[in-house]
């Protein structure tokens, strides 16, 4: 039983590298893919695109381990990827800090953000946690809206590029930008595997299936929770600045309650407690908002009768139905359909191969 | 001292609007564990059908403004019940999939808006008094503020009589408590479910079409923006207590206001600090039991 | 013998995905009271809660000869089964007269009955119920189900916590019901289940380990210490014997 699921593990691990490589290439290569791809695929336009899906997957994935691990559900995940936009593009616009000072300062004070957070929030659980996370992003989103001389209001914070290395700039160096997307994906998804085979993301799993059981063992949940808390904050905060430096800038919507549903939303379509289930789901949400904005704005339909025109031209009403569907009829989302297909048993929400036995067993 | 005076009844005003809101969010989560994030359109539907309904009969008098309440109340109970009756009641039980399932109706019936009546603010108008003023105590305040008081104690009145009075309050009491044990009697508690939806769906109905008068337009965000409010409301005052929404949302207005005038346009900030203040000291919040 | 009113067999129960009652099989005769035994833990409230479907659960359950086991919990109470669940379970912030009303169906035949057996409640009808003392609280409990015209009683731990004066009143009330009604108990009160129960069911980690005469059990005070860990005799008047 073991042995099956390392080997099935490695057979992942093989796939997605193949996979990564091949993603790396694909700035050089001339390929097409109508009704999903905007453009050639070495076009800046579609590499842009990409890039953004890539971040999207990036941004699921950290939210998948506050959700998906953790246990967590947080409504407020969209106030670190605004910080972590807001903190480098501030510090770039007002200092002569270059580019990787900025970020470092700026992770700084995100981990000292989301450790104060974190440490309040977590004193409730459950759907308090999650009304409490959600209304400290509010106030992030209302100090941004309501300070238009520091951080541009409504109008969002164009990124200063004068001490930002030239490589990173213009529609040309877009690929190089895809590449640095690519990297934060992979990184992103190497660290939260890591996470979630050290002991303590055993021991938020655990906390997951029972924390009494877990508070039995003589374990201190609250640390544990807060340790993932913080790490998916500071991985959210890196997938804003790449976002910053991907499209020149930032908006308060980075910051707002809406933000944060999308991710959630991304996170659920692709399948609760899988990784590759997040990355999926972040390119397919990504692909297919761009899509249905394209085809909002067609001739095709706006010849259509107003009933069926209104919700069609509205991207996010045909996501947010689509979302209730998975919700209701596709448990495990696009991860556990693509499961079932393949004649696996239903993916449950542990990690493949681990029974809770061997998780409380590391945990001691 | 006018000043303080017209910033309390401000702040009373907007704390009716939040309690409106916040009633059947804590109702709702007392009896079913649900956290509703659809609420918020609610409250911005039977605002624009209130607004159509006016606009139709040709806006300005008392009776259209009393039939828009009406109007309203009666379109947000009805679409908060076949919320609960075509989504929720289908996943009974799994609180987390519900809450999914009402945030991506919120997202979806916001988009809907937007398609149907424009993201652009629509401007309301109402009875001349409303947006008058009156004197009291050297202080001028808005007229619409009375209503918008009055509204809310009356809809407090009501869910309190109903709860006390008729056996749906009975048993919604009960199963705010306990709720396998009201099934243990023999009740079928997903009854009360539906009706739990109705009442708070017609309290935020009522609340949108008092909003847009209050604001002075409608426009799809209008729920979101409050619900926000509502939530921090919900938890300041206890998750599933009316008692604690009711004083929490006046709470929380007034300081919001305060803040606001006082303290350069903090309100929202001082409001979120007020929230970590609660939970450092108290997690259940004021009147709560269940955290 | 006439059938059973109750009828479980391969019931199995699992709390949060853990298994806390496996195959169990037992009947529960028409008439008196059937005492369900064993040790804390093992699932004695387990099993009437899967029986009633208040936890999920697996296997046959047939009430008065008909199969219970597919149903949600209010139609298997509506059909004629009372819950007494351990620990009470009154609504707190209701007054003793909502508790009772709420638990009425068909207008609650025998208020009369409830009103005779337990005088105390009459007095404090508009008290709310979480103010009352254990005993009372109790006594509410039980008046939930009697004042129904129920087929079955399930009856869990009814003197946990007592003093032995209210104890002797509850164990009354239940003897009293007992001649109509048949009773499923818990108890770890020995002596109560010597006065009450006709027959016994022993639990032992999750199964059925014995079943028999209570007074069979009971005079064998070697079998009472290896099913239930307590003398049978006078010792467990003062609770734990080790
Ligand atoms: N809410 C719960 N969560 C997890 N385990 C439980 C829960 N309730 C009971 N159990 C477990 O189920 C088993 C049976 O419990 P129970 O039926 O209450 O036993 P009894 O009534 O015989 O004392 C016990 O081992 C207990 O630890
Ligand atoms: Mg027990």
């Amino acid at each position: 039983m073991k042995r099956v699921t390392s080997t099935r593990q490695w057979m992942w691990w093989i796939v997605g590298g193949v996979v990564a490589a091949f993603a790396a290439i694909l700035p050089m290569l001339n390929l097409s893919i109508p009704g999903v791809l905007p453009g050639a695929t070495y076009l800046p336009g579609t590499l842009q695109l990409l890039a953004v899906a890539m971040l999207f997957a990036s941004l699921a994935l950290s939210y998948h381990l506050l959700f998906g691990t953790a246990g967590l559900l947080s409504f407020g995940h969209a106030l670190y990827f605004g910080l972590g936009a807001y903190g480098v593009g501030l510090l770039l616009k007002n200092t002569t800090l270059s580019l990787v000072p900025a970020i470092a300062l700026t992770i700084a004070a995100v981990i000292c953000v989301a450790y104060l957070v974190g440490a309040l929030s977590l004193r409730v659980t459950g759907i308090s946690f999650a009304m409490v996370t959600l209304a400290f992003a509010q106030a992030g989103n209302v100090l941004v809206r309501r300070n238009p001389q520091i951080t541009g209001g409504d109008e969002g914070l164009q990124l200063h590029t004068d001490n930002v290395p030239q490589f990173l700039i213009g529609v040309l160096n877009t690929r190089n930008l895809y590449w640095v997307a690519l990297g934060v994906l992979v990184v992103v998804f190497v660290i939260v595997t890591c996470f979630e085979h050290s002991r303590a993301g055993h021991v938020v799993t655990a906390i997951r299936e029972n924390e009494l059981r877990v508070r039995v063992l003589g374990l201190r949940p609250f640390g544990v929770k807060l340790v993932a808390f913080v790490i998916a904050s500071v991985l959210a905060a890196v997938v804003g600045i790449v976002h910053l430096l991907l499209q020149s800038g930032v908006t308060p919507s980075a910051t707002s309650s809406d933000f944060t549903l999308t991710i959630l939303v991304i996170v659920v379509l692709g399948g609760v407690g899988s990784r590759w289930g997040a990355v999926v789901g972040g390119i397919v949400y990504t692909l297919l908002d761009q899509r249905l904005t394209a085809l909002a704005s067609s001739d095709a339909i706006a010849a259509l009768p107003p009933i069926l025109r209104i919700p069609l031209s509205e991207p996010l009403f045909i996501l947010g139905t689509l979302f209730i569907l998975v919700v209701m009829f596709l448990p495990g989302g696009i991860a556990g359909a693509l499961g079932r297909v393949g004649g696996r048993s239903r993916r449950s929400l542990v990690a493949p191969g681990v029974t809770e036995r061997d998780r409380l067993e590391d945990a001691e | 001292m006018s000043t303080v005076i017209l910033l309390i009844i401000t702040g009373l005003g907007l704390g009716a609007l939040y309690f409106l809101v916040a009633s059947g969010l804590s109702l709702i989560y007392g009896l079913m564990g649900v956290l509703n994030f659809a609420h918020g359109s609610f409250l911005t539907l039977g605002a624009f059908a209130g607004w159509e309904f006016a606009r139709r009969m040709g806006g300005g008098s008392w009776l259209t403004f009393f039939a828009s309440l009406v109007v309203g109340a009666v379109v947000g109970a009805v679409v908060a019940a076949a919320t609960e009756f075509l989504l929720i009641r289908r996943l009974y039980e799994r609180h987390i999939e519900q809450v999914l399932v009402t945030v991506g109706l919120a997202l979806a019936s916001v988009a809907l808006f937007d398609g149907i009546w424009g993201t652009d603010p629509i401007y309301v108008t109402g009875p001349a008094w409303l947006t008058q003023t009156s004197d009291i105590l050297g202080a001028r305040v808005p007229n619409d503020r009375f209503v918008l008081i009055i509204a809310a104690v009356f809809v407090l009145l009501a869910i309190v009589a109903f709860l006390k009075f008729t056996r749906y309050g009975l048993i919604i009491r009960a199963g705010v408590e306990n709720r396998s044990m009201v099934t243990a009697l023999g009740i079928d508690v997903r009854r009360a479910f539906t009706v739990v939806f109705a009442i708070g769906g017609a309290a935020a109905g009522l609340g949108g079409v008092l909003a847009s008068h209050y604001f002075g337009y409608v426009s799809p965000q209008l729920g979101g923006s409050l619900l926000i409010f509502a939530f921090i409301v919900t938890v300041i005052g206890g998750l599933g207590s009316l008692a604690g929404a009711a004083m929490a949302s006046v709470i929380v207005a007034i300081l919001q206001q305060f803040a606001n005038f006082f303290l350069g346009g903090t309100g929202d900030l001082v409001v979120v600090l007020l929230l970590a203040a609660v939970l450092l000291i108290r997690p259940t919040g004021l009147r709560g039991s269940k955290a | 013998m006439s059938a059973p009113i109750l009828r479980v067999a391969g019931l199995s129960a699992h709390i949060a995905g853990q298994q806390v009652v496996e195959d169990v099989s037992f009947e529960v005769p028409a008439t008196g009271v059937t005492a369900l035994l064993g040790r804390n833990g093992v699932g004695k409230t387990s099993t009437l809660k899967a029986i009633i479907g208040l936890i999920g659960r697996r296997g046959t359950v047939e009430f008065d000869g008909e199969r219970i086991d597919g149903q949600p919990t209010h139609r298997i109470v509506q059909r004629g089964i009372g819950y007494v669940p351990e620990d009470r379970e009154v609504f707190a912030s209701l007054s003793v007269e909502e508790n009772l009303r709420l638990a009425e169906r068909h207008g609650g035949p025998n208020r009369t009955l409830v009103d005779e057996l337990f005088p105390d409640l009459v007095a404090r009808a508009s008290q709310p119920a979480g103010t009352l003392s254990g005993g009372q609280q109790q006594m509410v409990s039980l008046a939930r189900a009697l004042i129904n015209d129920n087929r079955l009683l399930l009856v869990d731990e009814p003197t946990k916590g007592l003093a032995p004066l209210i104890v002797v009143d509850v164990a009354e009330a239940l003897a009293r019901a007992a001649r109509a009604v048949p009773i499923l108990l818990v108890e770890q009160n020995l002596e109560v289940v010597r006065k009450l129960a006709h027959t016994v069911v022993v639990l032992e980690g999750g199964r059925v380990a014995h079943v028999g005469l209570a007074q069979e059990l009971l005079d064998d005070d070697e079998l009472t210490k290896r099913l239930l860990g307590v003398h049978s005799a006078h010792a467990q008047a003062n609770g734990e014997a080790s």
